[in-house]
């Protein structure tokens, strides 16, 4: 078993697997629409400068997320 | 018989084209209707309803209606609450399509079909377009295996952009629009829980009795209205508007919306998240008959991805974001010299054919120095405009506008803005109002009204020909440095001036603008692709119709008044010069002069101020007219050579400098000259106080700075 982390603690190039959410919920309606849903695999590839925005690959597609909404998804890192 | 045949035969059929952003949607619409609309790989371009014709494969004519790409038919922001607003009038008999064509991504399926099956709840026959096989790795998706699964009628595979399987889509469209396919309204596709299933109960006959619903779609708004509030409140205004409905009906499924809301959350179920579960259940199960290994292609790295290594990098991205925009500004007016000079010299002389050609007299003077003169001189600009429009649609084209929203969200976010404020922004500078309809994919109302409020000191194009002319004429053609133009260097100067100044503003309005609303930054980051050519090109003729239309219209017949009172009363005595200043117009200009002169401006740019209310150009014509008039020769005078002879005969000296050009120049990257913008922003923000509060923060800007400058100037002896 791994351990239990964050998208925002995930370094770039990262494999993980989408285990649920925490913090405020406004936003988890348009993630889980977006395919953000446990069981899910995302992988992250960069961060913008700043403390700006992270992107990231799920599903077959690229997406970015602000800094803030990714401390609020919990992942388990594939190794 | 015969009479229903012919009714039948007289039917025009209604399609609506409906997917995420970035399907496709816009390409498959110029396709089928032949009429070309912007394309563009942005999340959110198609930002209003927009209508076309079809022609079917059997010759018969249907309305196409392209609607705004959303990622679902729970709303989030303004453009998605368009969609799902005319979705809830369909499912109530208000504008209901007799097809629905689904645009999918089918190089990223699941999530594009969550839509997918969200449209086959709504009892209208589904076709779906499998657009972008071309992206396809394993080039063939079980479209049959697909359309099956989903319960659709067909489901075909084509490429917008390879320009195949159109044909096919007509005729899947053909076939159900000719013979509807069973009602499959009984059948409720998701898997939902004995449990949830009860506890949703009230709702669903609520939608079942109240609004006549089938099962399937009562259960799926159901599940809709309690995962956002935005669901819920669709229904206030068709309860409204909808007769013969209770007025307490609305009460009532709020009510029933909080009961169940708590009952779910009880049973160890998010209410939020409800919906999306039980179809990506659904879906991903449909999937992964069809792409068995998600492992492998989340570490497939694509080209687009190898891309953003470089153009979203930490600091190169930022560094090629600033070039870019720098080169595309530089060449703007390096570029555009040669197309000028030409029509510059083709006008002279077709000025000089008239002059030889044509007997002396008022109709020739009209001709040459009110239609010439004036039009003529603002038609030089065109070559500029459209270079800027060209890079710009480029640009926004080729995906690179989603990762310039990913750089710049960090610092937007600061300045009270928005990642997605950057593409309006930016296409402001082509024009302010389609940038102003663009701010609709803002989903947060205080982000995006503070967009529409700055987004018309960004330059736009109109501005151009005041910068260009002014540059040209008092801006030395030095290099700085041994190779800066000191003449691209002032432009850029007044585009960055104008851009600061937007985000300076945006954050003092973010502070004293006292709406809260919470903001959040989920965006797609297309595949970058390389630019329609069709497309682009499309966009830089429909700007030169625009400007082309304006310039025989709006500023021929300003022109033409503008020479007449320019011209009379025609004093005998003041034959040689000063033939203007006597005239009406020149009594107009006197009498705002006093109050621009501060400024470093004149009676004839006064009467310039006045004519460009209607549009920013309108400055240039009305001075290549004014000279025009003043000059006794008889021959289309050089306008910027023009203002630099110009002599104040009280004086002595130059009537116009360098200070004089840079204090004009910024009063207009200020002023607020556009009509069109305001009557925009008074559309878009519902209400007279935001454009008549920019008129007046814009005047006062404008005014302020061009006093800066001027008397700044003078004081430090310019």
């Amino acid at each position: 078993m791994s351990e239990k982390l964050t998208i925002a603690q995930l370094s770039p190039g990262d494999s993980a697997k989408i285990v649920g959410f925490s913090g405020p919920t406004e936003l988890q309606s348009r993630l889980v629409e977006m395919g953000f849903l446990p069981g899910v695999l995302i992988r992250l590839i960069n961060q913008s400068a700043f403390g700006g925005p992270f992107q990231l690959k799920i599903r077959d597609y690229y997406v970015s997320l602000r800094k803030i909404d990714t401390e609020n998804i919990i992942v388990e890192k594939l190794i | 018989m015969m009479n229903s045949n012919l009714q039948s035969h007289s039917k025009i059929f209604k399609i609506a084209l409906l997917g995420n952003p970035n399907s496709g949607k816009t390409a498959i619409f110029n396709l089928l209707t032949k009429l070309r609309h912007k394309v563009s790989n942005y999340p959110g371009v198609t930002v209003e309803q927009k209508m076309g014709i079809v022609k079917l494969n059997n010759g018969r004519l249907a309305e196409l209606l392209d609607l705004p790409g959303t990622y679902s038919l729970t709303p989030e922001s303004l453009d998605e609450k368009i969609v799902a607003e005319e979705v809830t009038k369909w499912v109530h008999g208000i504008h209901r399509p007799d097809a629905i064509i689904s645009v999918v991504d089918a190089s990223n399926l699941s999530r594009n079909l969550y839509l997918t099956t969200q449209l086959t709840d709504l009892g209208i026959p589904v076709v779906m377009a499998l657009n972008m096989m071309d992206l396809v790795k394993s080039g063939t998706v079980d479209h049959h295996q697909l359309s099956e699964k989903l319960g659709i009628h067909a489901a075909i595979p084509m490429s917008a952009k390879e320009k195949w399987g159109v044909n096919h889509l007509l005729d899947g469209l053909w076939k159900v629009l000719e013979s509807p396919p069973p009602d499959c309204s009984f059948m409720i596709p998701l898997n939902i829980p004995a449990i949830v299933s009860t506890t949703l109960e009230p709702l669903t006959s609520i939608f079942k009795e109240n609004f006549q619903y089938s099962p399937r779609l009562a259960v799926a708004q159901a599940l809709r209205v309690i995962t956002r509030n935005s669901a819920l409140e669709l229904y206030r205004k068709i309860i409204q508007t909808l007769p013969g409905l209770d007025d307490n009906l609305f009460e009532k499924l709020i009510d029933t919306r909080g009961e169940i809301i708590g009952q779910i959350e009880s049973l160890n179920y998010s209410h939020r998240i409800l919906e999306a579960t039980l179809r990506y259940a659904m879906i991903d199960d449909m999937v992964k008959s069809i792409q068995p290994d998600n492992e492998k292609i989340l570490k497939q790295v694509t080209r687009s991805e190898k891309a953003d290594r470089i153009l979203t990098h930490k600091w190169l991205g930022p560094a090629i974001f600033i070039s870019i925009m720098y080169i595309i500004f530089h060449s703007v007016f390096t570029l555009a010299t040669i197309p000028m000079d030409w029509i510059d010299e083709s006008i002279h002389k077709i000025g000089d054919i008239i002059l030889r050609t044509m007997g002396p007299g008022m109709l020739r003077d009209l001709l040459v120095d009110g239609v010439f003169g004036g039009v003529g001189a603002i038609l030089v600009f065109l070559p500029q405009i459209l270079i800027l429009v060209f890079f710009l649609s480029m640009l926004e084209d080729s995906g690179y506008m989603a990762r310039v929203a990913f750089l710049l969200d960090r610092f937007m976010t600061k300045v009270g803005l928005h990642g997605r404020s950057a593409l309006p922004l930016i296409s402001g500078y082509a024009c302010a109002i389609p940038g102003i309809m663009a701010s609709r994919t803002i989903d947060s109302w205080k982000e995006r009204l503070i967009t529409i409020l700055i987004l018309p000191l960004m330059s736009c194009s109109a501005r151009l020909p005041v910068y260009s002319l002014l540059i040209g004429a008092f801006i030395p053609a030095k290099l700085l440095f041994g190779f800066i133009s000191l003449q691209g260097f002032t432009l850029v100067t007044m585009y960055i001036l104008g851009t600061v100044v937007a985000f300076i503003l945006a954050w003092i309005f973010s502070k004293f603008i006292p709406i809260q609303g919470k903001s959040s930054f989920v965006m797609e980051m297309p595949p970058y692709r390389i630019p329609i050519m069709g497309s682009v090109f499309h966009q830089v003729f429909t700007r030169a119709k625009l400007f082309l239309k304006n310039a025989g219209q709006i500023i021929l017949a300003i022109s033409i008044v503008l020479w007449f009172i320019a011209s009379f009363p025609s004093s005998p005595n003041s034959v040689n010069g000063n033939h203007v200043e006597d005239s009406y117009a020149g009594k107009i200009g006197k009498i705002i002069e006093p109050v621009i002169k501060p400024l470093g401006f004149d009676w004839k740019i006064g009467i310039g101020l006045v004519t460009s209310f209607a549009a920013r150009e309108v400055m240039v014509s009305t001075l290549a007219t004014l000279y025009s008039v003043d000059n006794g020769e008889n021959s289309i005078v050089h306008l910027s050579s023009s203002l630099v002879k110009d002599i104040n005969i009280h004086t002595g000296k130059q009537r116009y400098d360098v200070l004089f050009a840079l204090s004009l120049m910024v009063f207009y990257v200020f002023a607020a000259q556009c009509m069109a913008t305001f009557a925009i922003v008074k559309v878009e923000t519902n209400s007279w106080k935001w454009p008549i509060f920019m008129i007046c923060y814009m005047s006062m800007l404008a005014y302020g700075a061009s006093f800066l400058v001027y008397q700044g100037g003078r004081l430090l002896g310019f």
